[in-house]
């Protein structure tokens, strides 16, 4: 064989010789796992929080959080393209998705207020005229107590479990009028921060000083009033898996609902803990008072 | 009326009007992205992992991302893309087939990159199953390049003077071998100037990778080379959002506090990268070209 | 000494080089099939999927193309999914055709400027600065059309700022220099005694590019704004950002609009695969599809016609 044969066969073998035992030494421990979480928006600051955490805990694991909407989190957990799917809703609420497929895992509670621009001028509204102005009915903050300007109103997507849970409980099962869209809360909360007349909704926990927060029929976006349900703009966070978890998301999950992260981190980032209410909402809406309960 | 003559002043000063705008506007452009950019780049900014909601996160894995698909897409599509090439130049006849593989090539390259981008998701991720991974991104960003790169390697082929094929032929070399050890050589710096610019195009590219690489970047350990590992730089099998991709993530998503520092000083990180990608294909052509040909 | 048959079978067998010639012309074919191979699967697949919204949940062709509202998931007054197209069609082709309008004059002139007036010193600057901003990635130009652009045409017009001006906007800037380098090649290609001619018969040098070589270029430069159009038609990102993504019908310039690919982008990852939702943004990928098909046919039709005259 020629000279440049002998080279070509040496370097072949080297590669291939490098390769089985990049095989042979691979990490086949937990060590080295990573899952990935996908969904709704206002879920996704807790689970990214608990996630550096954890792994910080684990060295090794990861877990990457992407948004996309409860509606992303649903379909992708369905195909099985993640381990976990981020839900504002109920399996059985969302159409198309075969709830009996997944398992669901009840992780934090969320409040959804309505935001305003603060150049509206309006803090407080009832809901009928929220549904006024939702629905287009009402196109000028003067009309509802506030300044002379025009409405000017930012949807979430359609997907999106914030919108879905804020038109069934805030709207009272009316449709928002077709306007703009935005992909996300955060992005959301930009807009209606920097455009004059603006209104959205957004989880508690986006809404913050650069925008205003509503109170409605007299009642304040505060966690004890969703506590108690005086509150009704409010649903579950779910991390939905396809069956039954195993291995690092078991784990994960196992962490995230462990008294521990449930008294700090949850309740630092402005959620609420499953287990700090008093009533029980199931995937029709009916509510059912918990024992105990005043 | 105006008279010709003033016609022509006005007209041609409207021209150099309208030139010295487009200029401005690249300047603008340009100056916009660095003054607002480049302050941001420091050697934390360049290589820390990002932050989900926190100030003061990186890009440093995002930009690894890039890379590391820029080069993985390139070893896949040039092979490709030469062979493709090849063919076209020495041994495509006039006929039909060679009209609809030459119009099927367009249509590729006029697809919009969401489409290519959807299909990649289709095929790759759900149907092959390979999932939200660089090898999703890589062939995605492949089926993006191919038109371009194979128009320009036949391109470079065909400057070539033709008497150094004849010449090759009547020395009694094969076609293959007139192509591969005659022409392609001579056509090097051109190529190499092809494959410059194209690599700077998917470099920049985000529209394909955002269904197919994913978005997320999982943290990396860099003393960790083996390719199965999960947190191997080299592994192909996990998700990883690149440069432009995280752009557009963190603007659509605005959870980051400082999104628009961060998107700043990516932009300028590109911008910097594309403008050496193309100082370099000149350069290197160039060079290249009178070292190769005693021009 | 060999044999006679020995020798036969030497001089028979395909030499080294013969059997490389082969083995080459394989392999680039292959290569080359593997290209066609790709389109087709990619025509193929979104063509399917897109026309799953028709076949398999029965939505009307005319219903998709003229429907105003998009709601897939809500059925309307007669249980029908509100798959109304109309706005996102109108919108691509509104942004797409002004922002050529726009663009066209600046392209042409920057072309013309660099190829006729000031071929020496005006062609360096502006060949590399075309180069360059051809090279900037769509996200960067959507970033700033998100950070500069939209708060101007909020201060400007009011609103939110995102809508279709905005849109074209970023648009003007992003196929400026598409159109511009194919219009100086077109330029290039008007043979020079043209211009000598029209030089010796007295017109100036504007009359000159007026009245004979722009006409002579005029196949090349259509082809160039056909070209940058359907680079707007199918940009993606930038317009996403800027645009607003409201399904509506687009009431003025600065309404939030959306177009066929805001709606895919923002759409695609928040719906089932295999429900209506999804099927129905697929047929907009479809659209999408044959539009720039359309647009290539377009212009070849336009080389065609030109290399006739």
């Amino acid at each position: 064989m020629s000279k440049k044969r002998w080279w070509q066969g040496l370097g072949l073998l080297l590669v291939v010789g490098l390769g089985l035992f990049a095989y042979q030494t691979r990490e086949v421990s937990h060590a080295g796992e990573s899952i990935t979480a996908v969904g709704s928006t206002a879920l996704q600051p807790l689970v990214e929080a608990a996630g550096e955490q954890y792994t910080g805990e684990h060295l090794g694991t990861f877990v990457n959080v992407q948004g996309g909407g409860t509606g992303t989190g649903l379909s992708q957990i369905q195909e099985g393209a993640v381990q976990i799917g981020n839900s504002d809703l109920f399996a059985g609420e969302q159409k198309g998705i075969r709830s009996q497929e997944l398992v669901d895992h009840r992780v934090a509670v969320v409040g959804i207020t309505p935001i305003v621009n603060k150049k509206a001028g309006v803090d407080h509204l009832t809901t009928a005229q929220l549904i006024q102005v939702f629905t287009g009915k009402v196109t000028n903050w003067r009309e509802v107590g506030g300044k002379n300007l025009p409405i000017v109103l930012v949807n979430r997507a359609q997907g999106s479990g914030t919108r879905a849970t804020f038109e069934q409980f805030g709207l009272a099962g009316h449709q928002s009028k077709t306007a703009q869209e935005q992909d996300s809360s955060g992005m959301v909360r930009q807009i209606v921060a920097t455009t004059p007349g603006a209104i959205s909704y957004v989880a508690f926990s986006y809404a913050d000083k650069t925008v205003q927060a509503i109170t409605l029929n007299g009642v304040a976006p505060t966690e004890a009033n969703v506590i108690t349900n005086h509150w009704k703009i409010w649903s579950y966070e779910h991390l939905y898996t396809k069956g039954q978890p195993t291995g690092l998301t078991k784990n994960f999950i196992r962490y995230i609902q462990s008294p521990a992260v449930q008294k700090t981190l949850v309740r630092q980032l402005g959620y609420l803990s499953p287990d700090q209410m008093r009533v029980n909402r199931d995937v029709h809406g009916q509510i059912t008072k918990l024992e105990g309960a005043e | 009326m105006m008279n010709p003559k003033t016609q022509n002043k006005v007209a041609i000063g409207t021209l150099y009007g309208v030139a010295g705008l487009v200029v401005l506007i690249l300047l603008a452009l340009l100056g916009y992205i660095l003054v607002s950019g480049l302050p941001q780049l420091s050697w934390h900014f360049l290589t820390a992992p990002a932050k989900a909601f926190l100030k003061g996160g990186g890009v440093g894995i995002q930009l690894y991302n890039s890379f590391y698909l820029l080069i993985l897409a390139m070893l896949i599509s040039f092979p490709i893309a030469l062979g493709a090439a090849i063919y076209l130049y020495e041994y495509a006849k006039d006929n039909w087939v060679t009209t609809t593989i030459r119009t099927a090539i367009e249509i590729l390259s006029s697809l919009p990159s969401v489409v290519v981008g959807l299909f990649g998701f289709l095929f790759f991720v759900v149907k092959l199953n390979l999932g939200f991974s660089i090898l999703s991104g890589a062939f995605a960003l492949t089926f993006f390049n191919l038109p371009l790169l194979t128009r320009s390697i036949e391109d470079s082929l065909r400057t070539i003077d033709t008497t150094q094929r004849e010449g090759g032929l009547a020395l009694g070399l094969s076609r293959w071998e007139t192509v591969t050890r005659v022409i392609l050589p001579a056509a090097v710096p051109s190529i190499l100037t092809g494959v410059i610019l194209s690599a700077g195009r998917v470099f920049g590219e985000a529209a394909a990778l955002i269904y197919t690489a994913g978005q997320s970047a999982p943290a990396l350990d860099f003393t960790d080379w083996n390719p199965f590992n999960i947190s191997s730089p080299l592994n192909p099998m996990r998700p990883a959002e690149t440069l432009a991709v995280h752009i557009w993530k963190i603007n659509s998503e605005g959870i980051m506090p400082d999104a628009k520092a961060i998107s700043s000083g990516s932009s300028a990180v590109l911008v910097l990268a594309i403008l050496l990608f193309n100082f370099a294909a000149r350069y290197l052509g160039k060079r290249l070209y009178k070292r190769l040909t005693s021009a | 000494m060999k044999s006679t048959e020995q020798l036969e079978q030497q001089l028979k067998r395909h030499s080294k080089a013969a059997k490389l010639e082969v083995w080459g012309k394989v392999v680039s074919f292959s290569a080359l099939l593997l290209i066609v191979a790709v389109v087709v699967a990619i025509i193929g697949f979104v063509a399917s999927k897109g026309l799953a919204t028709f076949f398999s949940n029965h939505v009307s062709l005319w219903d998709f193309l003229s429907g105003k509202s998009w709601n897939p998931g809500i059925t309307d007054a007669h249980g029908k999914p509100e798959v109304g197209a109309l706005p996102m069609i109108v919108g691509s082709f509104l942004i797409t055709i002004l922002s050529a309008l726009v663009a066209t004059p600046f392209a042409i002139g920057t072309a013309v400027f660099m190829n006729e007036i000031s071929p020496n010193k005006g062609a360096k600057i502006l060949q590399p600065v075309t180069e360059l901003l051809v090279g900037i990635p769509s996200v960067v130009y959507g970033f700033i059309g998100l950070s500069v652009i939209v708060p101007v045409t909020r201060t400007l017009f009011g609103g939110s700022g995102f809508g279709i001006l905005s849109g074209t906007c970023v648009l003007f800037v992003m196929i400026l220099p598409t159109v511009t380098s194919m219009s100086v090649d077109a330029l290039r290609a008007v043979p020079r005694y043209y211009r000598e001619a029209s030089l010796a018969l007295g017109a100036t040098q504007w009359q000159t590019i007026y009245k004979v070589v722009l006409r002579a270029a005029t196949p090349g430069m259509m082809t160039a704004v056909v070209f940058g159009m359907a680079r707007a038609f199918g940009e993606a990102l930038a317009v996403q950002m800027v645009i607003g993504n409201a399904a509506l019908m687009p009431g003025s310039l600065v309404d939030p609009a959306s177009t066929l690919t805001s709606v895919l982008t923002t759409g695609i990852g928040n719906t089932v695969m295999g429900s209506l939702q999804n099927n129905a943004l697929w047929s907009l990928a479809l659209v999408l599809l044959l539009m720039s098909l359309i647009f290539n046919l377009i212009i070849r039709l336009i080389g065609r016609k030109g290399r006739l005259q």
